[in-house]
């Protein structure tokens, strides 16, 4: 390591990432949890004598008005209810069955063993987009459809992390000698080698929370996500494209918001490798 | 070698076959392609039904149908759109080559910027250049690529009206297109590259080439970056399903003649054996080029066959 990379200046630096990072990503998550009581008049209020309002001219609409005069603010934080509830479902079931199943692959081998390493050179060979629009144009779109979409492609980045991690440590000591006096499988997997893995997990969860919010935003755009009447971010982008011409607000905002939420997610991610991780402090 | 050779590729076809078998089956779930056919078509008779099912081939199993595709797939022939009836590898043939032009030019924009700067983060490791590359690639990474797309038509298209919003029309139709993936590309990039030059500014025969008294751009740029050129190239093939993945939904906003488009028409008429046919060329292409860097990585580091 170099000495640069451990100078106070630098632990300084890495602390303001986290910051800014906990603040745009827990800031955002706060808004939209709370948008019911920020916004007491909903994102649907429509106010056709306001219509189009360009942003920074009336208090009562800061970020402007849509084409129907419905507030861009409150549309956008209401919004982010839907992009944030498929990020962290989607993750937290991706999670679950990959890290079980990388578990059981990676300690056992054989039959398991060779099922994972498939579905991850099939994974590889099919984008999600792709795979998106071949289930969207026959099972439709909406919440679930995607959320179950997004785990069924994303399990597998898991399940391969886990599965490294337990070929790395399934012969070590403290493995062996719980097998020789006769612990469970199921407890050496989840008591013995789980704790010794997670931290890797817990920083890929992070930044697949992000990945999963642009993905999600950009099958609504798309017209293949949730329903376009539901207010979300990829909806409103959408929405606001025929009207870039004369209302850049409409589609500048929306995305604003995916931008800094994603970012405010990244920097915790980057964060949190580097904090677990004090050999890789070059972010490699 | 040979043997290594003949693994991937049985598992390049393994690969094929599940993708297209999960594609075809999927469709096939949708339900009877002649009744969606004949949907609005008025007075339409039971015998009608049978006939276009005939005509189509739906009378048979499943399995017949999918061996048909496949062996349509050797000859380029994916039977004919729902809609008007054109020869799908027509249309496949026409869209095509504007996805990989604009996969390629892409990929150009991406080594234009990531290769140096990667190599300056490197040289200025832990200090303020470093640093800034990093937080610029980071904020990269999360930028939604069709918002970026959208803000850079808001800006030079319809505030600056340099170039034009949409379509495939000349060079500069290229630009906004090609820059779009390329930023998104050069985020991941931009580490690669780092990581690569850090592995190779270590080594000895870099101490040697400055201990000659070489200038520090040839050092950099002709000994260290050739030197990383496999692992760089590995990284960037590898990358190719995520770069076709972006450019269909970036095609979607610059009504991009090439596939993305197409396959988003095809989902909107319900059109099925084109839909089907974009997948099954999209995926060929995206494990083409992964098996190709494979065995251009086997070729040259041995330790990759024996794995």
């Amino acid at each position: 390591m170099s000495a640069a990379a451990t100078t106070p200046r630098f632990a300084r630096f890495r602390n303001l990432e986290f910051l800014i990072g906990a603040l745009l990503a827990g800031g955002m998550c706060l808004a939209v949890i709370f948008s019911g009581v920020l916004f007491p008049g909903g994102a649907e209020k429509i106010d056709l004598m306001a219509r189009l309002l360009p942003p920074f001219t009336k208090w009562a609409h800061p970020f402007g008005t849509d084409p129907l005069g419905r507030d861009v603010l409150a549309r956008v934080i209401t919004g982010g209810k839907i992009s944030l509830q498929v990020g962290f479902i989607s993750v937290a079931g991706a999670v679950v069955i990959g890290v079980v199943m990388g578990l059981i692959s990676g300690y056992y081998r054989g039959f398991w063993d060779m099922i994972v390493m498939r579905f991850a050179d099939v994974q590889l060979a099919m984008p999600f987009i792709l795979l998106a629009i071949t289930f969207i144009a026959i099972a439709g779109g909406g919440l679930t459809n995607m959320i179950i979409l997004l785990i069924v492609s994303q399990w597998v980045q898991y399940a391969r992390l886990v599965r490294g991690s337990v070929l790395s440590l399934r012969d070590r000591e403290f493995i062996l000698s719980a097998r020789a006096i006769g612990v469970k499988d199921y407890r050496i997997l989840f008591q013995h080698l789980l704790p010794n893995l997670i931290g890797p997990v817990i920083v890929l969860m992070t930044l697949n929370v992000a990945t999963n919010i642009l993905l999600e935003s950009s099958l609504t755009f798309l017209g293949l996500g949730v329903d376009p009447l539901i207010p979300s971010w990829g909806g409103m982008l959408a929405d606001g494209r025929t009207y870039l011409q004369n209302a850049w607000w409409v589609s500048v905002f929306p995305g604003l918001a995916i931008l800094l939420t994603v970012l405010g997610l990244n920097l915790l991610g980057d964060w949190l490798r580097d904090s677990l991780d004090p050999t890789g402090r070059t972010s490699r | 070698m040979a043997g290594f050779l003949i693994k991937r590729f049985l598992q390049a076809i393994f690969v094929v076959i599940v993708v297209t078998l999960i594609v075809a089956f999927a469709i096939r779930l949708t339900g009877d392609p002649a009744l969606m056919l004949t949907q609005g078509a008025g007075s339409v008779t039971e015998e009608d039904l049978v006939r276009i099912r005939e005509g189509l081939g739906l009378n048979q199993p499943f399995l017949t149908q999918y061996l048909q595709f496949i062996k349509g797939l050797f000859t380029l022939d994916f039977g004919r759109s729902f809609l008007g009836g054109t020869q799908v590898s027509t249309l496949i043939a026409a869209a095509l080559p504007a996805t990989l032009l604009l996969a390629f030019s892409s990929l150009i924009v991406s080594i234009a910027i990531s290769i140096p700067l990667g190599i300056k983060a490197a040289t200025s490791r832990g200090k303020w250049p470093d640093q800034l590359i990093r937080i610029l690639s980071l904020i990269g990474l999360s930028f939604p690529n069709f918002w970026l797309a959208l803000m850079l038509v808001l800006l030079f298209a319809i505030n600056l009206k340099w170039l034009p919003p949409s379509g495939m029309s000349g060079f500069s139709s290229f630009i906004m297109p090609a820059v779009t993936m390329g930023i998104i590309l050069t985020a991941t990039n931009v580490r690669l590259v780092r990581t690569a030059m850090l592995e190779t500014l270590n080594s000895q025969y870099i101490m040697v080439a400055r201990a000659k008294g070489l200038s520090e751009n040839v050092v950099l740029y002709k000994h260290a970056l050739r030197n990383c050129a496999i692992p760089l190239i590995t990284y960037f093939g590898l990358q190719f399903g995520g770069l076709l993945g972006g450019i269909v939904v970036v095609e979607r906003v610059f009504n991009w003649p090439g596939l993305g488009t197409l396959a988003f028409d095809a989902v909107g008429a319900r059109d099925y054996p084109v839909l089907l046919a974009v997948i099954t060329v999209l995926s060929l292409l995206i494990i083409g080029v992964n098996l190709l860097v494979d065995i251009a990585y086997g070729l040259v580091d041995p330790r990759i066959r024996t794995e």
